[in-house]
């Protein structure tokens, strides 16, 4: 059986990757996939906690079905919202949507 | 099933959410009943929350996910004061902006149960999904209004916010990882029987916990969102934003920090965060606000000074060996305090740039001329955000410094006072401009009831507190009472 070391590894491995993303991306849609990518890493996470340590075996995968869930949901809003800001400004980049100085 | 009397203020404002939707759709012509069946939810749900107070019998509900204590009674009559005066001060608004009423009412309404939610929640599943239940309809209001500004401060606040839930998630994941539950206090007790050999894993869980939380609570360091939201956001919702999430940001942090990772070896390191948080937060956020002159912006930047105060209290809670209750129920008055004046100094704000068109603070100029209601509301408003008194802003700071002088967290004190006199400077220098400067525009500015309103009960609120501050004190006090043990 594989060791619950390996999944940990993977997952903290995707979670930098995710957070690399969200740094150095400056489309918006881009960006969102690198948080998609963190997310991903966090329910990976649930999972193998769950099948390894938990006694119940179940309250991680629910976790982690909670948390596609609300995912989705947030993926869907943010790309309504990016639509939106294309469609006055023709760009989904956020360096040049700031006319508010961050 | 038993339990779903625990979720009755929940339920009245999510029917009541449901039925603007209806009302909105089926009858159109009685659009402007939509904001009052929205109140009539609201004091649905607060004589709910009433018929508890006082009563000793509290459990738990839902498998232990959701508990029925003081503590969630006092954020259930915050939440509901707060959405109802942000109801208020948003009718002219909605009305002007034409589109979508039923849509913004309805997702206020959302936003607010999720926010009772998370004052309740003692599962960190549930906690997470109510976080996301309050955090997704405010994206959505943040980026309602129709010009870019708003929709900027949407897709920014949506961004950020999901890395912020995505680096609480991981801490929740390190924690379920380490005890094998999500309940908090079954969390205490894996921790508690397991010693501190876990202690390195734990406080990485704390840190992430707090980044994610911190977003909410808008301190450094996860404010970069603050002051774009707050002024690109309608002015109503900034409103919500600025007191509904922080409150709960706090309601949860201190819950979590309590119930779950209350251990003494794990407290010792926690406060010491908590302290550096609230010292950097404090100074950060005044010494910014000076500069501003958008006056959304310059709000925007005091919350989060502000929220250094609050940070304060939460550090005085962890110091051991000291009464447990007083930090925590310092934070609760702060709270409530912070609820009536910042929501009066925004309604004040709402009402005037809705006449004059501008936030700029040089736009305020002899504002005491043009309307003498407003401007003195406003100046009282700043009076108690800088923490003068006869306002409820005094005793909440005087309470928040006291619980940390306790705790011997005596340079923090000293700090927060150096930062009071700072904010004195830019809270003052606003009131200045209204009172002692000639206006360019002599025409008058008319306030509408509901506004006139929802500012009249906030100040009323701000100087019947500030006199005779007793009874929210003991509220407070009754409320951190399940935190004693």
């Amino acid at each position: 059986m594989v060791p619950l070391e390996n999944y940990l590894v993977l997952s903290a491995i995707m979670f930098s990757l995710g957070v690399y993303g969200v740094l150095t991306r400056r489309n918006a849609v881009l960006i969102l996939m690198s948080v998609e990518l963190m997310l991903n890493a966090v329910s990976l996470n649930f999972v193998a906690f769950a099948s390894y340590l938990d006694p119940s075996k179940i309250i991680g995968a629910v976790f982690a079905v909670f948390v596609i869930t609300v995912a989705a949901a947030e993926v869907g809003l943010a790309l309504a919202i990016i639509i939106r800001l294309y469609r006055n400004r023709s760009t989904a980049n956020v360096d040049e949507v700031a006319t508010l100085k961050w | 099933m038993s339990g779903w009397d625990t979720v009755g203020p929940q339920l009245a404002v999510l029917v009541a959410a449901g039925l603007v939707l209806l009302v909105d759709a089926m009858l159109p012509r009685q659009r402007q009943a939509l904001p009052y069946i929205a109140l009539a939810g609201l004091a649905a749900s607060a004589a709910w929350t009433a018929s508890w107070v006082g009563r000793d019998d509290f459990h738990t509900a839902f498998g232990g996910t959701l508990s029925l204590d003081q503590y969630a009674v006092f954020f259930y009559f915050v939440f509901a004061g707060i959405t109802a005066a942000v109801v208020l001060a948003s009718i002219d608004w909605v009305n002007r902006a034409g589109r979508s009423q039923g849509e913004y009412y309805a997702l206020v309404l959302v936003a607010c149960s999720g926010l009772m939610f998370l004052s309740a929640a003692r599962d960190l599943i549930t906690i997470f999904l109510a976080l996301e239940l309050s955090s997704i309809p405010q994206y959505i209001l943040a980026g309602w209004g129709k010009d870019q500004k708003s929709s900027e401060a949407g897709l920014k606040y949506l961004l950020l916010g999901s890395i912020a839930s995505a680096l609480l998630l991981y801490g929740m994941a390190l924690l379920y990882g380490l005890t094998g539950t999500t309940i908090l206090p079954d969390i205490a007790q894996v921790i508690q029987q397991g010693g501190d050999t876990n202690r390195g894993l734990l406080v990485v869980a704390m840190v992430l916990l707090i980044a994610g939380f911190g977003f909410k609570m808008a301190i450094v360091p996860f404010q970069m969102w603050v002051p774009d939201v707050y002024q690109g956001a309608p002015t109503p919702v900034t409103a919500f934003l600025s007191v509904g999430s922080k409150a709960a940001g706090f309601a949860v942090i201190m819950r979590i920090f309590f119930e779950a990772l209350g251990a003494s070896f794990l407290s010792d390191d926690w406060f010491k965060i908590f302290a550096v948080l609230a010292a950097v937060s404090m100074t950060l956020g005044n010494v910014m606000a000076i500069v501003q002159s958008d006056i959304k912006r310059m709000l925007g930047y005091s919350s989060i000074a502000q929220a250094g105060n609050f940070l304060v209290g939460v550090a005085a809670i962890a110091v051991p060996g000291h009464e447990f209750t007083l930090g925590a129920s310092a934070v609760l008055l702060f709270v409530a305090a912070y609820a009536f004046t910042n929501l009066g100094a925004f309604i004040a704000i709402i009402a005037i740039s809705q006449k004059i068109g501008s936030d700029e603070i040089k736009d305020y100029r002899g504002m005491w001329r043009r309307s003498p209601f407003l401007a003195l509301a406003l100046a009282f408003c700043l009076v108690s955000l800088t923490g003068i008194p006869p306002t409820v802003g005094f005793w909440a700071k005087m309470y928040i410094f006291n619980a940390a002088i306790r705790a011997d967290l005596a340079w923090l004190v000293i700090l927060g006072v150096l930062n009071a006199a700072i904010s004195a400077y830019y809270y003052l220098g606003v009131v200045r401009q209204m009172f002692l400067s000639e206006p360019e525009d002599e025409e008058p500015i008319r306030t509408t009831p509901p506004i006139g309103i929802s500012i009249a009960v906030a100040t009323a609120g701000i100087f019947v507190f500030g006199v005779i501050p007793m009874p929210l004190i003991t509220a407070a006090k009754d409320a951190v009472q399940i935190f004693a043990h």
